[in-house]
C-alpha cells in the first residue's frame, strides 16, 4: 500500500501494456520480438481478473468481509457487456434476425425481453454494468449489514447468493442464453472485435481502468474513510460505541467494489469472446479470493501481483501439465493460508526490512 | 430510591435483562447526577457489564426505562446514535485501533461528523491537530503520537482509551476496569486522570480494585445479582451487613 | 389338476344359466358373415358359462376356428389335428377342405377381448383376475355385467372382490338402461376407488338424470379433494427424503461446524470418500463373494465412517489445528484441499460417474394409497434418522462424548481437568467427517458417484446448518425437514431450478433477519 509499491505498479501496467501494444502492432508478424494477438487478449483477461482482485482486496482487505461470490457482481457487468455486443450482431446472426439474437430465435421467441431493450445502445450498457453490480451489492450488502451478518455467515451467503445466480443463469427461461451464454460477437463501439487495433486497444484500456481503480481504492483506504473502515475491519463493536455506523462504511465500499468488479467482467467479454453462467460459479468467486491471498491481503497492489500470477500460472499448467492444475491451486490455498499469511507482498516487506534487523541485532551477539 | 432529581443526566428505571432464564439485570434502578462520579462494585455476575451494555445500547432490555438528560429514551437507540448523544464507554479489555497510530486513534474518536460522506473528503484541520495535542498532554502519549497502537504497553493502551473517550467529548463516560492489569503507579495515576476528567463530565467506573475506589473518594453503588444492594460512601457500604455478607459469605 | 378344478368350478357356477344357453346357442351366431352377429356371438359365449368357451374364443383369436356344415365347429390344433369345439373331443378324419374359417375383423376382435377379458375373471390366479377386473374397469364393458355378477358372487379375496365391485360400478355406469338407484350406487363404489380413474369415469358419464348427475359432481369433487390430499402427502413424503438426503450431509456439518465452529469447506470431499468407499467395498465384493452383494451397504457404511473419519483425523492435525480462531483461513485452506481432495480421487478413479448398484432389497416400489414409495428413499429416511439418533446418542452418553462437550463449553477448564484437549479436536473432527462419510454411502444410491459428488451438497449443507442455529443439532433436523419439504412444495409451483433459487434466497433473507438460525444458542457465552 506504500506510495513506492503503488508507483511501481502502475508503471509496470501501463508500460507493459504500451510494450504489447508495440509490439504486437509495431512488428511484422514473422519477426521474432513480435507478440501475437491472442497474448494480447491473454494479458487483457489477466488484468480484468486484476480488477477482479482489486475489488476483492478492498472489501476483503479492508473492510474485513470476505465475499465468496464476487465472481458474480463480476460475470453481472460481463452480461450487461454481452447483451450489448449480441445485439451488435443484428442480421449477421445465423439467422439474420436484426433484433432477436439467434439462441431468442432458436427458442421461438417473438419479441425482445424488456430487460433487453436499450442494450443497443453502448453507453446504456455502460451504465447498467456498474449499476446491476452495485444495486445488487446495495440491496444485499443493506440487508447484511444492517443486520450485522459478519465473518464466516456472510461468505457463506455471498456464495448462496453467486450460487442462486448461477442457477437461474442457466435456465433458458431467464432469457440470457442459457447454457451457452452469450458468445458470436462482431464489434464493439463500430471496431470488429477480430482486428489486432480493437485486441490492443481493450487491453490499453483495460490496463488504464486497471490503474484508474488502483488509484480509487488506494484513495479510499488512505483517507480518513479508509481509517474508519479498517478500525471496523478489526474492532467493529469499537467504531460504534464511538458514534460511527460500520454498516454504512461496509456498504459504501461493498457497492464500489461491486462496480469495481463489475467493470472488470465488461472488460473481459470482449477479450474473452463469451460469457456463460459458469462465470458464476462460487468457485470462480473463491479463486479471486485466493490471488488476493497469494499477492498479499490489503495491500492493493499485491492482489493485482496475485492475480497475474495465479491466472499466468493456470495458463502455464492448463496447458501443460492439465491434471496438475487443481493440485496445484488446491496446494496454493493451504500453503498460502498456512504458511504465508502475507502474501508476497508480506514476504517482500520483511525482506526488506530483514537486512536491516539483522544489523541492529549483530553487534549485541 | 429517592425519586430523581432535576439534575438528573441518566435514570435507569426498573431495568430487567435475561438470557435464557438467568436474570443478569433483576428491576436495577438508580440514577447519576450532571457532574458526578460513581464507582460500582459487586462481585462476579452482579450485572455490572450489562449494565454497561444496557446503557450503551448493546443489550435491549426485556422491561424498564433508561433515561438520558431530560426525556432521552436510551432503549430505543442503537450503540452509535447513543455514542452520538453524549455517552462514551471503555471496554474491561482496552480496545484501541491497533494497526492505526496513536494520534489516528485520537483523530477518529474526535468529536464531528461520523457519515461516510464526511470522512471520504475529511482533511485534517488546525483545530482537529490542537485538540489532539491537548488530549496527548492529558494522557501522557505526546511522546508515543507516531507510534502503532497495537505496540503500546497494557497501560498505555487504557490511557489511549481513555484517550479517545475524552476526544468524543462525552458527557457522560462509562469506564469499565479501567485498572485492571495496571502498577501501583499507574493506578494512581489514573485515579488522578479520572478525577481531572470528572471536573467536566460524569463519569461511572465499574471497578474490582477496592484500593483504587478508595483512592477514588466518590459515591458508591454496589450491584449483586442484578439490582443494587448499598448505595453510599466506600466507609457507609464497606460496613454495610450485606454487603460483607455478599461478598464474605456467610 | 388346476384346470380340472377351474372346470369343475365353472360348470357348478354356471349350471343355473346352462337353460338359457340352450335356448340361444352363441354358436349359431359364430358361423354368421355378419361381422355384428359373430361379435354378439363372442359375447354370448363368453358370458354363457359354457366350459369349453374360453378354448373356443381363444381359438378364434388365433384364427383357429372353424365351422362345418351342420352347425359342427371345429378347432385346430395343427396340421390334420381337429377337435371338436364343443366337446373338445378328437376328430379324427376331418378334412380342412370342407371347413370354413371363422371370419374375424376389428370389431370381432375386440369384443374377443372384452370375453377373453371376462373368461380372466374366473381364473384361479388371483392376480390374473384382478388383472382381469381391471381391464373391465378400464373398458367399461356393460357385456360383462353378468360376469361381473358370477365373479363377485364367488370371488373370496377381499381386494379382487373391491376390483369386481369397482369394474361393475363402471360398466353399471356405462350401460344405458340401469336405474338411477344402481347408477347413484356405483357412483358411490367410484367414490370410494377415489383415483384418477374413477374421476375420469365420472367425467364421461354424459347426460345423465339430474340425481344421478348431483351425485357424479359430489363424487368427482370428493376425489379431487381425495387426490389432492394424496398429492401433499407425496410431496411431503419427497420433501421428508430430500430432507433427509441434506439432514445427512448436513449432520456431520453441525459437528464440525456446529459444535466446533470450523468452516470445513471440503466437508463435501468427507461425503465423496464415503460414496467412493462404498464403490470399492461392491467392486471388492462383485469380484470375491457375489453372494453378499445386498449386504454391500452393511460392510460400507462402518468402512466408510471409518474412511472418511481417518481422513478428518488427518487433516485436522495437519491443518486445521494451525488455523483455529481464524475461520476465513480455516475456509480458504479447506476449500483447496477439497480441490486437492477431487482431483486426487478424479487421478484414481477417473472423472466418469463410476456405478454403484442398489441392492434388490432397496429397489423398486410400493403403493400406500395414494403414495409411491421407492424404497431406496425410504431407506434413506430412515438411515438418517438412525445416523443422528446414534450421533445423538455418542455425544451423549459415551465419554468420548463427555468430553467433546467439555472442551467446547470451555476448553481452558476441559484441559485443566486432564483432558487431552488437542486429541479431542482431532477426534471431534473425526467424528463429523466420520458421518459425513456414512452420507456418501447413502447418497451413492441416489446421486451419480462422480469426483464432483460433494461440491452439489456444500452449500446446501452450510445453509442446512445455519438455519437451524449453529451449535444445535434439533435445530439441523428440524432445518433440514423444512428445507426438503418447502423445495417439494415450491417445485411444482416454480419448477425445480427456480424452486432451488427461491429456497436460497428465502434463506438469504432469513439469515439476514435472524443470523443465529431458528434456534439460537442465548446469553452472554454467544458474544465471547
Amino acid at each position: 500500500m506504500s506510495r513506492a509499491s503503488t508507483l511501481i505498479c502502475l508503471v509496470a501496467v501501463l508500460g507493459g501494456a504500451l510494450l504489447l501494444a508495440a509490439l504486437n502492432l509495431g512488428t511484422a508478424p514473422e519477426s521474432a520480438a513480435h507478440v501475437p494477438t491472442y497474448v494480447v487478449s491473454l494479458v487483457g483477461k489477466y488484468l480484468c481478473f486484476a480488477i477482479l482482485a482489486l475489488a476483492v482486496d478492498l472489501v476483503w482487505g479492508f473492510a474485513g468481509i470476505l465475499s465468496l461470490g464476487h465472481a458474480a457482481f463480476f460475470a453481472l457487468g460481463g452480461y450487461a457487456m454481452g447483451m450489448y455486443l449480441m445485439r451488435q450482431i443484428g442480421t449477421r446472426g445465423v439467422y439474420g434476425n436484426a433484433v432477436l439474437p439467434d439462441f431468442m430465435v432458436f427458442l421461438n421467441w417473438k419479441a425482445l425481453p424488456w430487460y433487453w431493450m436499450g442494450f443497443d445502445n453502448a453507453l446504456f450498457m455502460l451504465l447498467m454494468a456498474v449499476a446491476v453490480p452495485g444495486l445488487l451489492a446495495l440491496v444485499f450488502g443493506w440487508l447484511a449489514f444492517r443486520s450485522r451478518v459478519s465473518g464466516v455467515y456472510l461468505s457463506i451467503i455471498t456464495q448462496a447468493l453467486t450460487y442462486a445466480l448461477l442457477l437461474a443463469f442457466f435456465r433458458n427461461d431467464m432469457g440470457f442464453g442459457g447454457n451457452n451464454g452469450l458468445t458470436d460477437f462482431k464489434d464493439m463501439f463500430g471496431l470488429p472485435l477480430s482486428t489486432e487495433s480493437t485486441r490492443v486497444g481493450l487491453l490499453l484500456a483495460t490496463a488504464a481502468l486497471l490503474c484508474a481503480c488502483l488509484l480509487i481504492t488506494r484513495y479510499l483506504v488512505t483517507s480518513r474513510f479508509g481509517r474508519v473502515l479498517i478500525a471496523v475491519r478489526d474492532t467493529e463493536s469499537r467504531t460504534r460505541f464511538l458514534g460511527y455506523r460500520p454498516e454504512h462504511y461496509k456498504l459504501f465500499v461493498f457497492v464500489v467494489s461491486a462496480i469495481m468488479a463489475g467493470i472488470g467482467g465488461a472488460l473481459y467479454v470482449p477479450q474473452v469472446g463469451i460469457i456463460n453462467p459458469s462465470e458464476f460459479a462460487p468457485a470462480n468467486s473463491i479463486e479471486a479470493v485466493i490471488w488476493v491471498a497469494v499477492g498479499g491481503r490489503g495491500t492493493l497492489v499485491g492482489a493485482i501481483l496475485g492475480a497475474v500470477l495465479v491466472n499466468a500460472g493456470k495458463t502455464y499448467f492448463t496447458g501443460a501439465l492439465p491434471e496438475l492444475w487443481l493440485f496445484a491451486l488446491g496446494a496454493l490455498f493451504i500453503l498460502v493460508t498456512l504458511l504465508l499469511p502475507g502474501g508476497i507482498m508480506g514476504l517482500l516487506s520483511r525482506a526488506r526490512k530483514a537486512p536491516k534487523a539483522a544489523a541492529v541485532r549483530e553487534p549485541a551477539e | 430510591m429517592s425519586r430523581p432529581q432535576e439534575d438528573t443526566l441518566l435514570y435507569l428505571d426498573g431495568v430487567s435483562v435475561s438470557f435464557d432464564g438467568f436474570r443478569a439485570l433483576n428491576a436495577l434502578s438508580f440514577f447519576i447526577e450532571h457532574g458526578e462520579m460513581r464507582a460500582v462494585i459487586g462481585p462476579n455476575g452482579a450485572g455490572k457489564t450489562t449494565m454497561m451494555d444496557v446503557i450503551t445500547g448493546k443489550t435491549r432490555p426485556d422491561q424498564g426505562r433508561v433515561v438520558f438528560g431530560r426525556d432521552t429514551d436510551l432503549t430505543r437507540l442503537d450503540e452509535p446514535a447513543i455514542a452520538e448523544l453524549g455517552i462514551g464507554r471503555k471496554f474491561q479489555k482496552p480496545t484501541v485501533f491497533e494497526p492505526h497510530t496513536v494520534w489516528d486513534n485520537l483523530l477518529l474518536a474526535l468529536a464531528g461528523d461520523r457519515r461516510p460522506r464526511f470522512t471520504l473528503w475529511a482533511r485534517e484541520t488546525a483545530e482537529e491537530a490542537e485538540r489532539i495535542e491537548a488530549i496527548l498532554a492529558t494522557t501522557r502519549l505526546g511522546e508515543l503520537r507516531r507510534r502503532r497502537a497495537g505496540d503500546l504497553s497494557h497501560g498505555q493502551k487504557q490511557w489511549l482509551e481513555i484517550g479517545m473517550l475524552l476526544a468524543q467529548e462525552p458527557q457522560l463516560l462509562l469506564v469499565d476496569e479501567p485498572v485492571a492489569g495496571m502498577t501501583d503507579a499507574e493506578t494512581e495515576q489514573t485515579a488522578e486522570l479520572l478525577r481531572e476528567i470528572n471536573r467536566t463530565r460524569s463519569v461511572v467506573v465499574v471497578e474490582h480494585d477496592m484500593d483504587f475506589v478508595r483512592a477514588l473518594g466518590v459515591k458508591v453503588t454496589v450491584l449483586h445479582e442484578g439490582s443494587v444492594l448499598s448505595e453510599g460512601s466506600i466507609d457507609y457500604v464497606s460496613e454495610d451487613p450485606r454487603v460483607v455478607e455478599v461478598y464474605l459469605g456467610r | 389338476m388346476i384346470r380340472l378344478c377351474r372346470v369343475l368350478l365353472l360348470l357348478a357356477l354356471l349350471l343355473p344359466s346352462a337353460a338359457r344357453a340352450q335356448t340361444e346357442d352363441p354358436f349359431t351366431g359364430l358361423a354368421s358373415d355378419n361381422f355384428d352377429t359373430v361379435a354378439a356371438a363372442v359375447g354370448a359365449l363368453a358370458t354363457s358359462g359354457n366350459p369349453r368357451a374360453e378354448a373356443i374364443i381363444a381359438a378364434l383369436q388365433n384364427d383357429a376356428l372353424y365351422f362345418a356344415d351342420g352347425g359342427k365347429f371345429y378347432i385346430k390344433n395343427g396340421d390334420d389335428d381337429f377337435v371338436d369345439a364343443r366337446t373338445g373331443a378328437k376328430a379324427p378324419g376331418i378334412n380342412e377342405d370342407d371347413l370354413t374359417s371363422v371370419s374375424v375383423n376389428n370389431a370381432v376382435r375386440r369384443a374377443i377381448e372384452g370375453a377373453m377379458g371376462n373368461l380372466n375373471l374366473f381364473s384361479a390366479n388371483r392376480a390374473t383376475r384382478l388383472k382381469a377386473a381391471g381391464e373391465v374397469f378400464k373398458t367399461r364393458d356393460p357385456a360383462a355385467l353378468p360376469a361381473l355378477d358370477r365373479a363377485l358372487a364367488k370371488e373370496q379375496d377381499g381386494e379382487v372382490k373391491q376390483a369386481l365391485r369397482q369394474a361393475q360400478a363402471a360398466a353399471l355406469l356405462a350401460r344405458p338402461d340401469a336405474t338411477d338407484a344402481d347408477k347413484i350406487a356405483a357412483i358411490a363404489v367410484l367414490r370410494d376407488r377415489g383415483d384418477l380413474a374413477a374421476s375420469g369415469v365420472l367425467a364421461s358419464l354424459g347426460a345423465q338424470s339430474p340425481a344421478v348427475a348431483a351425485a357424479a359432481a359430489t363424487a368427482a369433487a370428493a376425489i379431487a379433494r381425495m387426490q389432492e390430499m394424496w398429492s401433499l402427502a407425496q410431496s411431503v413424503f419427497y420433501g421428508l427424503s430430500l430432507g433427509s438426503v441434506l439432514l445427512l450431509a448436513a449432520a456431520g456439518l453441525a459437528i464440525t461446524f456446529g459444535v466446533m465452529g470450523v468452516i470445513n469447506m471440503a466437508h463435501g470431499e468427507m461425503v465423496m470418500l464415503g460414496a467412493y468407499t462404498t464403490f470399492v467395498v461392491q467392486q471388492v465384493i462383485r469380484a470375491h463373494a457375489p453372494g453378499l452383494f445386498g449386504a454391500s451397504l452393511f460392510f460400507a457404511v462402518p468402512l466408510a465412517f471409518l474412511v472418511s473419519g481417518a481422513a478428518g483425523v488427518l487433516i485436522e492435525r495437519c491443518m486445521i489445528r494451525f488455523l483455529y480462531g481464524r475461520p476465513l483461513e480455516t475456509l480458504l485452506a479447506t476449500w483447496g484441499l477439497s480441490l486437492v481432495l477431487q482431483q486426487l480421487v478424479r487421478s484414481v478413479f477417473g472423472a466418469s460417474n463410476r456405478d454403484v448398484g442398489t441392492p434388490a432389497w432397496m429397489s423398486g416400489a410400493t403403493q400406500w394409497g395414494g403414495l409411491t414409495i421407492t424404497w431406496n428413499r425410504l431407506t434413506i429416511i430412515v438411515f438418517a434418522f438412525l445416523v443422528l439418533a446414534a450421533l445423538m446418542a455418542a455425544l451423549r452418553f459415551t465419554s468420548l462424548g463427555l468430553r467433546m462437550r467439555a472442551v467446547t463449553q470451555n476448553r481452558r477448564m476441559a484441559a485443566a481437568m486432564g483432558i487431552r484437549t488437542p486429541w479431542i479436536d482431532a477426534l471431534t473432527f473425526g467424528l463429523g467427517s466420520g458421518v459425513a462419510g456414512m452420507a456418501g454411502v447413502a447418497l451413492s444410491q441416489i446421486d451419480n458417484v462422480s469426483p464432483n459428488l460433494g461440491q452439489g451438497y456444500i452449500i446446501d449443507s452450510f445453509m442446512v446448518v445455519v438455519f437451524g442455529g449453529v451449535g444445535n443439532l434439533w435445530g439441523t433436523v428440524v432445518s433440514a425437514l423444512t428445507l426438503g419439504v418447502v423445495n417439494k412444495f415450491l417445485e411444482p409451483v416454480a419448477g425445480a431450478v427456480l424452486g432451488k433459487i427461491v429456497v436460497l434466497v428465502l434463506l438469504i433473507l432469513f439469515i439476514q433477519r435472524r443470523p443465529r438460525g431458528l434456534f439460537p444458542l442465548k446469553g452472554r457465552a454467544v458474544e465471547a
